[in-house]
């Protein structure tokens, strides 16, 4: 671990390109992060990141170390689920915390609740 | 014994990934999830019924395939897509599921699809409301998510 070891050429491309993928979808989404005007717009913008930035960096991952270590390297899946699964989690949070004080606001753009605290 | 099948599999699946595919890490890994899912079981969560296996490599497919679409579409409207009629906005939608479960899916696909976000779900009008971030067309939203999703999850867990 931590050598370059050489792999196949089509293993090498496979890697870069899944590398590029997944690092320039990231990129994108923290650059629509900083420029979104409005909260509920940037909550699009990370998950970018969440879904083909970290599949595309965990493909490139499992591709480069089945090749160079000659066994299936499979563990990075895990990361990806794990990311996929907790990321509503925290958007749910950061998004109802969000909806709450534009109702305590009196915003006009927000939807209102059909039922005062009693749905949930 | 093993109140929960599917949990104990996933447990020693996930165990193996990490540690090695050998039989001293099986019967270590399978220790720890019978008493994982014993400590689970304490908790009484629902159970999650799932009825027709067979569609759950379809909804995986569709899935996969959206989310690569929508990262392509989301990665447009953020590097070039300023102005030109795209109306971010939000939108209610009726639900017909009630199993704890599919909707908790429902909500990953959702959020982890760019482009829509799950806000909040209303348990009393079982309605959802979700925040999109190019609605140009309200009814071809409401659509996917009825039709597309929906449907198979409430066939999936029925």
């Amino acid at each position: 671990m931590g050598l370059v070891v050489d792999i196949p050429l089509w293993g090498a491309i496979a890697v870069a390109f899944f590398l590029i993928v997944g690092a320039s979808l990231t990129l994108i989404g923290a650059i629509g992060f900083l420029r979104l005007p409005t909260f509920y717009e940037r909550i699009h913008a990370p998950t970018l990141g969440t879904s083909w930035g970290i599949g595309g960096i965990m493909l490139a991952s499992m591709i480069y170390f089945t090749l160079s270590t000659q066994r299936f390297v499979l563990h990075e899946i895990l990361i990806g689920i794990f990311v996929t699964v907790t990321t509503p989690v925290t958007l749910m949070l950061l998004a109802r915390a969000a909806l709450h004080r534009d109702r305590a606001e009196g915003n006009p753009d927000v939807p209102g609740k059909a039922h005062e605290e009693d749905g949930d | 014994m093993l109140p929960y099948p599917l949990l104990t599999a996933s447990l020693i699946l996930m165990w193996l990934l990490l540690s090695g595919f050998t039989p001293g890490q099986f019967i270590l890994g399978t220790l720890v999830a019978v008493f994982a899912s014993w400590a689970m079981a304490s908790l009484r969560p629902d159970k999650p019924k799932i009825r027709k296996w067979h569609l759950i490599p379809k909804l995986v497919a569709i899935v996969f395939f959206d989310i690569i679409r929508s990262n392509i579409a989301v990665a447009g409207v953020l590097l070039f897509g300023r102005g030109k009629g795209r109306r971010p906005g939000f939108l209610t939608i009726p639900l017909e599921i009630e199993d704890r479960t599919a909707l908790a899916v429902l909500a990953i696909i959702l959020t982890s699809t760019p482009g829509s976000a799950w806000l909040e779900y209303d348990q009393h009008d079982r309605t959802v409301l979700l925040h999109v971030l190019d609605l140009l067309d309200k009814n071809e939203w409401i659509d996917l998510v009825k039709n597309r999703y929906e449907k198979l999850l409430m066939e999936i867990f029925a």
